[in-house]
């Protein structure tokens, strides 16, 4: 296999799970707004600093509304990370590993791309808002299917799962990093149950609002939504579960070419320094140390597996 | 000047259909218009699902469109097929002989046939492929030839394409297209599969490994990218025979050999299949600006250590020029007439033909001696005053560029319009395989049709469509 196709695939499949976070984080914001009474237009700063475009978007826009907050997350061609932005380079990528994709994944992928980039060809009208969140959420779920059902479980699926799932463990930890504080244990007379506006976006924009009242109850306090998210393996957006599934991805790289390069060794190391400890000691040793030491051994590994699967010259 | 009417595929003299169009006839007769036009749309947004698309030069970055694709299938019996078939193979080995031939010991010039001139004065002649020996001597592992019909038994060959023939990607999909849309049809006929095209074309291509090869050669193919034109063709070719994808950089010279960098390491490469014009193949030897190659590689396949199909340098055969000497070539190198017949061309090179050519260019085509893709060219019928005496000009300048060709009434079959069917002008690529063990053709090819009416031109840069071609069982 091509370094060149393996880094293909690895693009596409950030890009896809970029796209599908930013959806949801969207829905996220829209949610709030028409349910809360006291939100504001300024609510939308956050969902924007949640998803890290919130610096670029203060660039082109001097005030934070809504209709252009939104827009800007969707289908703004300056912002790099909008959800069009994300289905194109995801599609080139895809289009440039055409080969390495089942015939499914491939059609999945450009028929994703091509309905979202007839929905968001004009500015969106908030009427039709739900229907385009809701067909990038199905496409994004059509390609994962198609995905699971279809690709050989060889190194071409490894890099695409290596893809989403450092994505989203970035996603996560950077969801978490923004509003640290409201999480702290100390935070927690600010409320008494989930039903605070800043935990419930942090867990609707990781599909996790559900989840989190079925297992810990309508009791449970902010440091529980830190132990969910960080440290519990049933959740599929943890960072211990991404974590798990990434060194899973590298061990089978690993066995098919006979070596151990070293981004297993940092994976291994990543999760015996952090991710064997309980949330107290999370705690301890600082949320927001924690979350930013996360994001950048992440970051780290994504180079890590560049250069030890040869992606570039 | 007013031509006669051309030959229709289905009609003929007008009021009897022709037996291989009669089950098309009744299937087009028990069909409405308004679900022909639905599976029209359908067939079109098949095409954009699957990415059959093209980047046209010249229009924006990445700009795609659809070639379009017209449903009604050109029908050809295995008679025909077979009188075809057997032109083919007698001139993709004589082309082939040929090319071995000029690059060696020129028998064709001492013999007084080509003129060195031809030879040497052409930017298509590639003198580092000068005593090079090919891995199984073959330089056209591929070749697509231009055939037109002007009549029910006469066939003549229009163009050669050899350098880099393309186009093979739309005949399959053509047909996958059909299957899906009109699976009846498919069991109320008797159509000759062409779906091993890609299986017979890596084999064919392994057949002809360099003698440096080991016990699993690695074929891949070489595109130049994702907004070449043809860069669907290139990946779906890959896709359909399992080889890999590959760019410039994806490849090196590494210890003498050709080598592709994989996920662990870089991995030795016995067949190239090339997508890409010999100018750009190897900055060292060839164009230097050229990024979208390998340093070095034309070294290592003059040492013979790796296989690139189609071989540099046979651009030289399909080139316009060349093309007027084609029958002399076949008769040279085969010792018989040639079956296919060439179109007549008058070289505006000589004087006197150059003087027939003015004195009658309302009536011919003319077209670039270099040129490809139908840029450039004049349809004297249909041209108005101003482009004729442009054209004139440019003749009389530098005639030596330039060849040009009675208009043929090229052969119509039934396209599905708007307004309902109406007869277009049509051409056949079908696509040849060559290794020293066979030849092989795949019963059909690419229908290029003119979409609009009257119009002779079936190049897909300018408009042009496609249908599916049928060769049917005996």
């Amino acid at each position: 296999m091509l370094g060149n196709t393996a880094n293909g695939l690895f693009w596409t499949y950030r890009f896809l799970e970029r796209a599908e976070n930013m959806s949801r984080l969207i829905e996220t914001g829209q949610r709030i707004a028409l349910t809360r009474l006291s939100s504001s237009d300024e609510q939308w700063l956050y969902v924007m600093q949640t998803s890290a475009v919130s610096e670029e978007y203060k660039k082109q826009y001097s005030i934070v509304e809504k209709e252009a907050a939104v827009d800007w997350m969707l289908r703004h061609p300056e912002n790099k990370s909008s959800i069009l932005s994300s289905i194109t380079s995801a599609r080139q990528n895809a289009k440039m590993v055409r080969h390495a994709l089942t015939t499914d994944v491939w059609e999945a992928i450009n028929g994703s791309f091509l309905d979202i980039q007839k929905l968001l060809k004009n500015k969106t009208r908030e009427g039709d808002l739900p229907l385009i969140l809701r067909t990038i959420k199905q496409s994004a779920a059509v390609v994962r299917g198609a995905t699971y059902g279809t690709m050989l479980r060889n190194e071409e699926y490894d890099f695409c799962r290596l893809g989403t799932f450092i994505e989203r463990a970035d996603n996560t930890a950077r969801i978490l990093d923004v509003k640290y504080y409201v999480l702290l244990p100390s935070a927690k007379a600010v409320g008494t149950s989930i039903d605070n506006v800043q935990w419930e976006t942090i867990l609707r924009s990781v599909s996790a609002y559900g989840g989190f009242r079925l297992e810990y109850g309508h009791e449970a306090g902010p440091s529980d939504i830190a132990k969910f998210l960080i440290l519990d393996k049933r959740m599929p957006r943890s960072l211990i579960y991404c974590c798990d599934i990434i060194k899973l991805h590298l061990l089978s790289l690993c066995s098919a070419y006979r070596n151990k390069p070293p981004s297993l060794l940092q994976i291994i190391h990543l999760q015996n320094r952090f991710l064997t400890h309980d949330i107290d000691a999370v705690f301890k040793f600082g949320l927001h140390d924690f979350l930013q030491k996360m994001i950048s051994l992440f970051g780290n590994l994504s180079n890590q597996i560049e250069i030890d699967y040869r992606f570039y010259e | 000047m007013t031509m006669s009417p051309a030959f229709d595929e289905m009609w003929a003299d007008g009021s009897t259909i022709r037996r291989p169009y009669q089950n098309i006839k009744e299937w087009l007769d028990s069909e409405d218009r308004p679900s022909l036009k639905a599976k029209r749309r359908d067939a079109n947004d098949l095409f954009r699902l699957t990415g059959i698309t093209f980047n046209v030069y010249g229009s924006s970055e990445g700009e795609e469109r659809l070639i379009p694709f017209d449903i009604i299938p050109r029908v050809i019996t295995s008679n025909e097929w077979n009188k075809i078939c057997k032109g083919l193979e007698q001139r993709v080995k004589a082309i082939n002989a040929f090319l071995y031939d000029i690059y060696h010991s020129q028998e064709i010039v001492k013999a007084g046939i080509i003129p060195l001139e031809m030879l040497k004065n052409n930017p298509a002649f590639l003198f580092q492929m000068i005593g090079v020996n090919p891995p199984g001597q073959i330089y056209t592992h591929i070749s697509g030839v231009d055939i037109i019909r002007t009549e029910e038994n006469e066939f003549y060959v229009l163009e050669d394409n050899i350098r880099t023939p393309s186009g093979v990607s739309y005949m399959l999909e053509n047909r996958e297209t059909m299957l899906q849309m009109f699976p009846e049809l498919f069991t109320n006929n008797r159509v000759q599969p062409i779906q091993n095209y890609p299986q017979e074309l890596l084999n064919s291509l392994k057949n002809t490994l360099p003698e440096t090869a080991e016990n699993k050669p690695t074929v891949c193919l070489l595109t130049p990218g994702l907004y070449n034109s043809a860069y669907f063709e290139h990946a779906f070719l890959a896709d359909q025979m399992g080889i890999e994808l590959v760019q410039g950089n994806d490849l090196k010279v590494v210890d003498g050999f050709l080598a592709m960098r994989t996920t662990q390491g870089h991995q030795k490469v016995d067949v190239l299949y090339k997508r890409l014009d010999d100018d750009f193949l190897d900055p060292l030897n060839f164009n230097e600006k050229s990024s979208l190659g390998v340093p070095g590689l034309f070294d290592v396949y003059r040492k013979g250590r790796v296989t690139i199909a189609n071989a540099p340098g046979t651009g030289i055969a399909d080139d316009k020029a060349i093309y007027s000497f084609m029958p002399e070539i076949v008769q040279f190198y085969s010792g018989e007439f040639p079956l296919l017949q060439n179109v007549p061309t008058w070289r505006c090179a000589i004087k006197h033909q150059l003087q027939y050519v003015l004195d009658n260019i309302n009536e011919l085509v003319i077209k670039q001696v270099h040129g490809s893709g139908g840029y450039g060219m004049l349809i004297g019928p249909t041209a108005t005053k101003k482009d004729i005496s442009n054209f004139k000009k440019k003749l009389i300048a530098t005639p030596e560029n330039y060849i040009a060709q009675p208009t043929l009434s090229l052969s119509t079959v039934p396209i599905f319009t708007n307004k309902g069917f109406a007869p277009r002008h049509v051409d056949l690529r079908p696509f040849v395989q060559m290794s020293p063990k066979k030849i092989n053709i795949v019963p059909g090819g690419l229908t290029r049709v003119a979409m609009s009416k009257g119009s002779l031109v079936v190049n897909s840069s300018q408009g042009g469509g496609t249908k599916d071609t049928w060769v049917l069982e005996n």
